[in-house]
């Protein structure tokens, strides 16, 4: 558990610093925005802004500085807005949480079904699922976000268009992202399933009597749990940084529109604090998956 | 007759098919053994008797279960046979449990789920066999995991959920091959003495002939998915009448006995060789052409039958 932890911070450091030598090495000057117009763009008023804003002392201690605050919880002024960082990300964090807590749930129970049915019927129902689930995929987000916006926002009018606040308005932008994590989690089920299907102990229970159904719900679901664990995990995690298209097509003030507004005005606080965030996230959804597994699997739980 | 294959043949897409014809017969309280080596179609045999043969094998002949046809019986028939009458021991303990659930649920299982009992009930009848099987603090092992066990304690634990429904017919499918010789011998005593209790029928499937002979009151030899010879053990064992089965005998050592170990020469046929005639003659140093040509039919020999032109009158 000490190793773990360690690992996580060692991890996060390393990603914070690639973070933050990224937006360093990013093109073009935060000082011209912070500047206001062109009318004060004087090297005597750069230099007091830079000044101001630490931007002339070195990379290194630039970075210590920063990471020291965030350390201590301190992310900065964002450049654009003027608010603490903090406060922003508090103000935005629970719609995408939200958004992508009801997409979780939604390719779970649809990509983990679908998976089922595809092992357990094969033939035609398989290859359907197969199929179906491969073009939802390759679909991209914003036209799958049109299409349901048109037809059940507008022509149906079942659904609000824009914002959020509650499930109802979060129920379009959340399908919109399943779709995109449905075949790889309905795959991962079929694949697993099918492999535990063939192993000698579903047929032993098959030789006691058992029924079909219980034989898949006991023995080849139970025993196929630990890779659709492990993906549904991976593809939340990744969510967690890829709602920015949605966000904007459905009117959403998540994290996803802060971080491109921010990268769009070289606003370099919030930009290193959403991506620390995302990066956060990610690798707490997988050390959480990490820690479900011996639950799952008694094998990997260590002798006490 | 307790179980009884009559003219069984399954066919699954090779030139020749996986059994052929086979017949036999198993009363209660009855040990038959049935021996060949890999790919004979002894595994297919017990299969066969549970009905678990692949979707795309064709079958013909019967096998009944006290004489109901497991071939022709409808799905409700099916599960009743499995979950009450029919038990089967297989080779691999280790694999035939769900290693993640408990050594209890695998234990219950059947009597919770196929046979509708009481948990508390089902639990009950668990430590009892637990403890009929010479499993020490089975209260503890109920709670445990198959990988925190031994392959013997796993193979008893396989004994102990065979016996769970009260079966009249067990199938032990090489049900001591992987297990080292003493565990082996522990559980040969452990299955002598159960059957001899509950006067069980077993169909006891081995590639080693000595053992068959030794544990067995009958012994059919099995070659390339026909019954080459069928004999009371003892007799089998001291005057075999096959070329094949000679020849099985012949391969082991034994002590005290000078004679150089002959293994059979050739190798054992492939679903994909096809015979006219006897299918042992590539292999039998006796054959002459009308082996080739012409299949032998069992004729009778010492106690019981043998397939081979060389014994016919």
């Amino acid at each position: 558990m000490a190793r773990k932890l360690a690992g996580l911070a060692v991890t996060l450091l390393a990603a914070s610093f690639v973070i933050f030598g990224a937006s360093y090495a990013a093109p073009g000057d935060p000082v011209t925005f912070l500047a206001g117009g062109k009318e004060n763009l004087t090297p005597e008023y750069l230099a007091a802004v830079r000044a101001q804003y630490h931007l002339d002392d070195p990379f290194l201690v630039q970075y210590g500085r920063w990471l020291g605050g965030a350390v201590s919880g301190d992310l900065g002024r964002s450049l654009q807005y003027n608010d603490q960082v903090a406060d922003l990300l508090a103000a935005r964090l629970p719609s995408t949480l939200a958004l992508v807590g009801c997409t979780a749930v939604l390719f779970t129970v649809l990509g983990v079904g679908l998976g089922v049915l595809a092992a357990v019927r094969g033939g035609r129902v398989d290859a359907a699922v197969v199929a179906g689930t491969t073009l939802a995929t390759s679909v991209p987000p914003f036209v799958v976000a049109t299409a349901l916006i048109s037809l059940f926002g507008v022509r149906l009018g079942w659904f609000p268009v824009m914002g959020g606040g509650s499930l109802w308005h979060l129920t379009l932008p959340a399908v919109t992202l399943a779709v995109g994590a449905l075949a790889v989690v309905s795959r991962v089920t079929r694949q697993s399933m099918i492999e535990q299907r063939e192993l000698d102990h579903v047929t032993v229970a098959r030789a006691s009597g058992l029924s079909e159904r219980l034989i898949v719900v006991r023995h080849v679901l139970r025993g196929a749990l630990g890779p659709i664990v492990t993906m549904c995990g991976l593809v939340t995690a990744g969510m967690l940084a890829g709602t920015v298209i949605v966000e904007a097509a459905f009117g959403l003030n998540g994290v996803g529109s802060l971080l491109v507004n921010a990268i769009n005005t070289h606003d370099f606080p919030v930009t290193q604090a959403v991506l620390l965030l995302m990066v956060t996230a990610y690798i707490l959804v997988t050390t959480l998956v990490e820690l479900v597994q011996p639950l799952i699997d008694p094998r990997a739980r260590r002798p006490a | 007759m307790l179980l009884s294959v009559e003219e069984l043949t399954v066919e699954a897409g090779g030139r020749r098919p996986i059994l052929r014809e086979v017949s036999l017969t198993v009363g209660r309280g009855e040990i038959v053994g049935l021996v060949g080596e890999s790919g004979s179609g002894k595994s297919t045999i017990a299969r066969s008797v549970l009905r678990l043969l692949p979707q795309r094998a064709r079958v013909s002949g019967r096998v009944l279960v006290e004489g109901d046809d497991v071939l022709a019986m409808g799905p409700e028939a099916l599960r009743g046979l499995r979950s009450s009458t029919v038990s089967m021991i297989y080779q691999d303990p280790r694999s035939s449990l769900n290693p993640v659930r408990r050594i209890g649920d695998f234990l219950t299982e059947r009597m919770v789920h196929t046979l509708g009992r009481p948990k508390a009930q089902a639990r009950a009848t668990a430590l009892e066999l637990l403890a009929a099987v010479g499993m020490r603090d089975p209260e503890a092992r109920l709670r445990q995991y198959p990988h925190e066990l031994s392959g013997g304690m796993l193979q008893r634990v396989v004994v102990a959920a065979a016996l769970a429904a009260g079966p009249s017919l067990l199938l032990a499918d090489e049900a001591t091959s992987a297990l080292d010789v003493t565990t082996q011998a522990e559980t040969l005593a452990l299955l002598r003495r159960v059957q001899a209790e509950r006067g069980l029928g077993m169909l006891f499937i081995t590639h080693d002939l000595h053992l068959a002979a030794a544990f067995c009151d009958r012994v059919h030899v099995l070659y390339a998915g026909t019954i080459v010879e069928s004999r009371p053990a003892k007799e089998l064992f001291a005057d075999p009448r096959h070329p094949y089965t000679q020849g099985l005998l012949a391969c082991t050592p034994d002590l005290g006995d000078p004679r150089p170990i002959r293994p059979v020469p050739g190798r054992p046929p492939s679903l994909d060789d096809a015979f006219d005639g006897c299918p042992f003659a590539p292999r039998c140093p006796h054959a002459t052409g009308r082996c080739e040509s012409a299949r032998p039919e069992p004729v009778t020999a010492g106690g019981g039958a043998a397939a081979c032109h060389l014994l016919e009158p």
